[in-house]
């Protein structure tokens, strides 16, 4: 190692809401947390990039809509596709998908009701930014916050992301069994986090920054942002 | 010249609309038992200024894929087109 | 300003001959329409508790750690380290009656621009509704509606929903009780308090366009009841703009953070007049507003609209002019509008300029400060003494109580409120340590040890029987909530809810309720610095049942030392803290299985309750406790139930007592804690009471899968469990 902590750029839209969350995460892992401002020309150097949850630019016509548009994002495309890692949270998975980094899209929860609990969530591989220190079947805790996460794909693309192995995170039972009771939002085949096929990119709905702090709840969170660190360690 | 046009924004068939299905589960319980196939969309209006209306329409076509409407899973109608 | 009738134009504003007349008297001439508009609205119930103020007078406002007591924006209390909690409840519930949504969205709006206006960070919302029986469809409307409007307004800025609470009266049907309080974060040197303005400081308004929204709103929803056809008063609610909200936010804390603000005022009910007239009557300076420089939505607007409007998500900054460059690039890169619509001058004057001609000239002290004050007539209601008689304690009961039980459980009243929380996000900022659910919210301040402690509590049913003790008791029940967790109540904000205070009835429980909550403010050490007053919650003749709420907020000095309610460990003693008296009067059980409201609520010993409260926060520090949880709605039943449901493990206990079961289980009397507690530290415990002379009872251990009441009822945990989730999703379809 090259003898300093990965240095994690958290992009702040004017609608963000869990970018000091996110940042703190970082912290409390041990990275450098670096704030980004979505008008910011470019990423400052960072060696990876987390795109926080809220509500980029209110997001009133639809979630993460006019977010990728934002100076910060062709900034953004590019360390993806140099294969830096990338990860959206929540509102950054919106963002992410309505970017085209990654498949797919997020519609509004089943219920029709914004969901803020507890979820299980299982590791279906390990070949993503977020699961390099987890072995697919492992079951963690963390929290989803959201109106608009359920997880859709046009018929087709679907089976092609479940066949080229896009799906990192599924929602589960406490026990990693999969039924529509443990899934928060409706999504298709129970999806709560996909990569792209380098598996640098991975957009999640669950809010891995919220459960880093066992004074503050279960920490499911901690391995899949401990993952992310490492990845970005490996480019420092 | 100046044209008004209406963007109507729907899910692509075959997606679930919730919000179509609760309108739906809805409407019996006040009378009307005669009625299916409810879907929920966004309607957006806008004026456009250009020198003709099939310049205005394809700037508008343009608008309605970009920003207007997810083509991974909604799709788009463009309508009218009035010059006001 | 039109009107159907041909009645003068100050009554159709809402003020009375009298109130004429002394405004003719501040002038010393005719008010123009334009004035009148503005006395109006400042003059209303809503902006100058001219029914309320003489009551409200007789609060204790004092104490150690006051730092700003009523008659701001939001009150604030000394939590140490150079840190200051701001907080303040509001209700919103007129609006919400008309639009659920729309109103209960604006009302977190408003509430948290508050506390901005103090210079704090947000960082909490606790919302205590009520609404009627969930049976009636409209009900349900209005139900999910206001927490749909809750969720999308709080979700949207940032600011955590992490308790409030939720219950269901019929008198509550045509007009629910919809109220909100923030609670916000500050160094407490910097808390901007205004009155650092000079004369020639420039009022800069910042964010949103002003618009017709709520023209006439706090006249006309808030100071009238509501009647059939209330449709009509639709352009009155507002609509709000969360993102817009979110940006004020973050670009007031920057001002703030930097120095660049010499004030700063929410435009709420009375919009500019208000914020206007009272940022200058503060200081005995005047200001001129230059109407042209409002940066208008629609067009065509009359100067009473533009200075009466209630359009949200504004806010209205005092500013040096030498620092108005710095303060307007803030606001341009959050992408805020901001405009210098006037400034503050010697004299005290409020002068409105438009077009080049003064509209509108009036003292800003009379507006703001000089409002009228009522002692309105007052006497207790017809029949109460018939009420009070039919006391539920001692009417037989051979029924099941293991049924009764389940019933309990599964009254709305007391059914687990996940449905109504799940919508809310508990978790953002990252503080929050114990959220919905709870006795009280926890929320943990970065960089200390120290934790807030709040909740919000008010006893509709003890209140409509005894408006003195239903008052008293919620200021009880809210000290004994902050107290379970472990930490000391400070300070009390409140919202006293209530029908027309010109009906002599309505008068009179209001009093008794301000007497009520003073008295018990007093006995346990928790001032009052702030509040607001609701008046005409009634229609058709009807009003709510008398709604004193009280928001508490306290001290943990080490958040690690936090309490909580659910059993911790199998094998630990539960012991009831206080005493179990036959009191079913008021209560739960007594209207879901009896079908009774009626009988004398439980009586309130203030000093037992304050050996309560210091027996818990020294337990706590002692680490005595593996849980806590406070007795009230449903009894002793329901508080061992719900610490089973949070802990995850049954328990088997007996009832002590000379009581028949049921009012062992269900009787409500105050001052009583379940804790569970370590064997070995039981004693330790026991004496700790005994010194404080806390009555003690060791009822049985935690446990098993089972709630296990001996000679009673044995229920399945996990069945008992799905009767008290299952009700409201049940009622509302999922």
């Amino acid at each position: 190692m090259a003898g300093r902590s990965p240095r994690v750029g958290v992009v702040t839209f004017p609608g963000s809401l869990d970018d000091r969350d996110a940042l703190r995460a970082v912290r409390f892992l041990g990275g450098e947390g670096v704030p980004l401002w979505h008008a910011d020309p470019d990423l400052g150097g960072v060696d990876a990039v987390i795109l926080p949850g809220g509500f980029s630019y209110g997001d009133y016509l639809r979630t993460g809509a006019i977010a990728r548009f934002a100076p910060v994002m062709e900034e953004v495309r590019r360390f993806a596709e140099r294969g830096g890692p990338v990860l959206g949270i929540c509102n950054g998975f919106q963002i992410l998908c309505e970017a085209g980094l990654l498949p797919g899209a997020l519609a509004r929860n089943v219920s029709l009701r914004f969901v803020c609990r507890w979820v299980h969530v299982r590791v279906e591989t390990a070949a993503s930014a977020i699961t390099g220190e987890l072995v697919p079947g492992e079951v963690l805790e963390v929290p989803v916050k959201h109106g608009e996460g359920r997880y859709v794909a046009a018929p087709g693309d679907l089976e092609r992301i479940e066949a080229e192995g896009l799906v990192v995170l599924r929602y589960c039972g406490p026990g990693g069994e999969l039924d529509d009771r443990f899934d928060p939002n409706g999504s298709a085949g129970h999806v709560a986090a996909v990569r792209n096929e380098a598996g640098n990119v991975v957009g999640l709905m669950p809010h891995p920054e919220h459960a880093v702090d066992p004074d503050l709840g279960p920490t499911g969170g901690q391995p899949l942002l401990a993952s992310l660190l490492g990845r970005a360690l490996a480019r420092v | 010249m100046r044209f008004r046009f209406e963007v109507v924004v729907s899910l692509k068939p075959g997606l679930l609309d919730p919000q179509g299905k609760a309108v739906e589960g809805a409407l019996p319980a006040l009378g009307w038992t005669n009625v299916s196939g409810v879907r929920v969309g966004k309607h957006v209006e806008l004026t456009v200024e250009a020198p003709d209306e099939a310049r205005a329409r394809a700037q508008v076509e343009e608008m309605a894929r970009r920003l207007l409407s997810n083509p991974v899973i909604e799709e788009f109608r463009v309508l009218a087109g009035e010059a006001v | 300003m039109a009107t159907r009738t041909r009645e003068p134009l100050h009554r159709a504003l809402g003020l009375t001959d009298d109130e004429l007349e002394a405004i003719r008297g501040a002038l010393g001439r005719d008010p123009n329409p334009t004035e009148l508009a503005m006395y109006a609205a400042m003059w209303s119930e809503h902006c100058s508790y001219k029914s309320s103020k003489l009551h409200l007078r007789t609060l204790p406002t004092e104490g150690e750690a006051v730092l700003v007591g009523p008659g701001r924006d939001a009150g604030a209390v000394d939590v140490g380290d150079g840190l200051a909690v701001v907080f303040k409840m509001e209700s919103h519930s007129h609006p919400s009656a008309i639009e659920p949504s729309q109103g209960a969205a604006t009302g977190v709006g408003g509430i948290v621009r508050d506390v901005l206006a103090m210079g704090a960070r947000p960082v909490a919302l606790l919302d205590p509704l009520r609404f009627g029986p969930l049976t009636e469809e409209r009900n349900r409307w209005l139900f999910a509606g206001v927490v749909a409007g809750i969720g999308g307004y709080g979700n949207c800025i940032g600011v955590p929903t992490v308790g409030g609470e939720v219950a269901f009266a019929a008198p509550h049907s045509a007009n629910p009780t919809v109220n909100v309080m923030c609670v916000g974060l500050a160094p407490a040197e910097r808390l901007l308090l205004g009155h650092r303005a000079e004369p020639g400081a420039l009022l800069l308004l910042i964010g949103a366009a002003t618009g017709r929204d709520g023209i006439g709103g706090v006249s006309v929803l808030a100071s009238r009841t509501l009647e059939e056809g209330a449709e009509e008063s639709r352009p009155s609610v507002q609509i709000g703009d969360p993102f817009a909200e979110k940006l004020l936010i973050e670009a007031c804390l920057e001002l703030a953070d930097r120095g660049l603000l010499e004030g700063l005022q929410d435009l709420g009910g009375a919009g500019l007049t208000c914020a206007a007239s009272e940022s200058a009557s503060r200081l005995g300076l005047g200001v001129e507003l230059e109407l042209d420089a409002v940066p208008l939505r629609e067009e065509g607007m009359e100067p009473f609209e533009i200075l009466t409007s209630e359009s949200q998500e504004r806010m209205l900054a005092l500013v040096r002019p030498e620092r108005l460059g710095e303060v307007r690039a803030v606001c341009e890169r959050w992408g805020l509008a901001s405009a210098v619509v006037g400034r503050l001058v010697e004299g005290g004057a409020m002068r409105v300029w438009r077009a080049g001609a003064v509209v509108a000239e009036v003292p800003a002290r009379s507006l703001a400060d000089e409002g009228p004050a009522y002692d309105r007539p007052a006497g207790p209601p017809e029949g109460r003494a018939e009420v009070l008689a039919d006391d539920p304690t001692f009417v037989a009961f051979d029924g099941d109580p293991g049924e009764a039980f389940l019933a309990v459980l599964g009254s709305p009243n007391v059914a687990s409120k996940r449905w109504v929380y799940e919508q809310y996000d508990q978790l953002v900022q990252g503080r929050t340590l114990q959220g919905p659910g709870a006795d009280a919210a926890a929320i943990r301040i970065e960089g200390t040890l120290r934790a807030i402690v709040c909740t919000t509590d008010g006893k509709g049913r003890f209140a409509w029987l005894d408006p003195y003790l239903g008052a008293a008791h919620s200021v009880a029940e809210a000290a004994r909530n902050v107290a379970c967790a472990g930490a000391r109540p400070l300070a009390v904000t409140n919202c006293l809810n209530f029908g027309s205070p010109e009906e002599p009835a309505v008068m009179w429980a209001f009093r008794e309720a301000v007497r009520g909550m003073g008295d018990a403010c007093r006995a346990l050490g928790t001032p009052v610095t702030g509040g607001n007053v609701s008046f005409y919650n009634a229609s058709g003749g009807r009003a709510i049942w008398p709604t004193p709420v009280v928001g508490m907020v306290g001290l943990l000095p080490d958040h690690r030392l936090l309490v909580r309610p659910g059993f911790r460990e199998p094998g630990h003693l539960v012991v009831l803290l206080g005493e179990t008296l036959p009191e079913l009067g008021g209560s739960e059980f007594a209207e879901v299985v009896l079908g009774k409201v009626s009988g004398r609520p439980p009586a309130l010993d203030l000093e037992r309750e304050r050996a309560l409260v210091e027996l818990l926060v020294e337990a706590a520090r002692a680490d005595l406790l593996g849980s806590a949880h406070d007795c009230s709605d449903g009894g002793l039943a329901v508080a061992l139930a719900e610490s089973a449901f949070a802990g995850g493990m049954g328990f088997a206990v007996s009832l002590p007592w000379d009581l028949p079961a049921h009012v062992a289980l269900f009787a409500e009397s105050a001052s009583r804690a379940v804790v569970s507690v370590a064997p070995e530290r039981a004693e330790e415990l026991e004496a700790l009471a005994a010194r404080l002379g806390v009555p003690w009872a060791v009822l049985g251990e935690t446990g098993g899968p089972l709630l296990a009441v001996d000679g009673v009822f044995e229920l399945d945990l996990e069945a008992a469990r799905d009767v008290w989730e299952g009700a409201i999703p049940g009622l509302v379809g999922g």
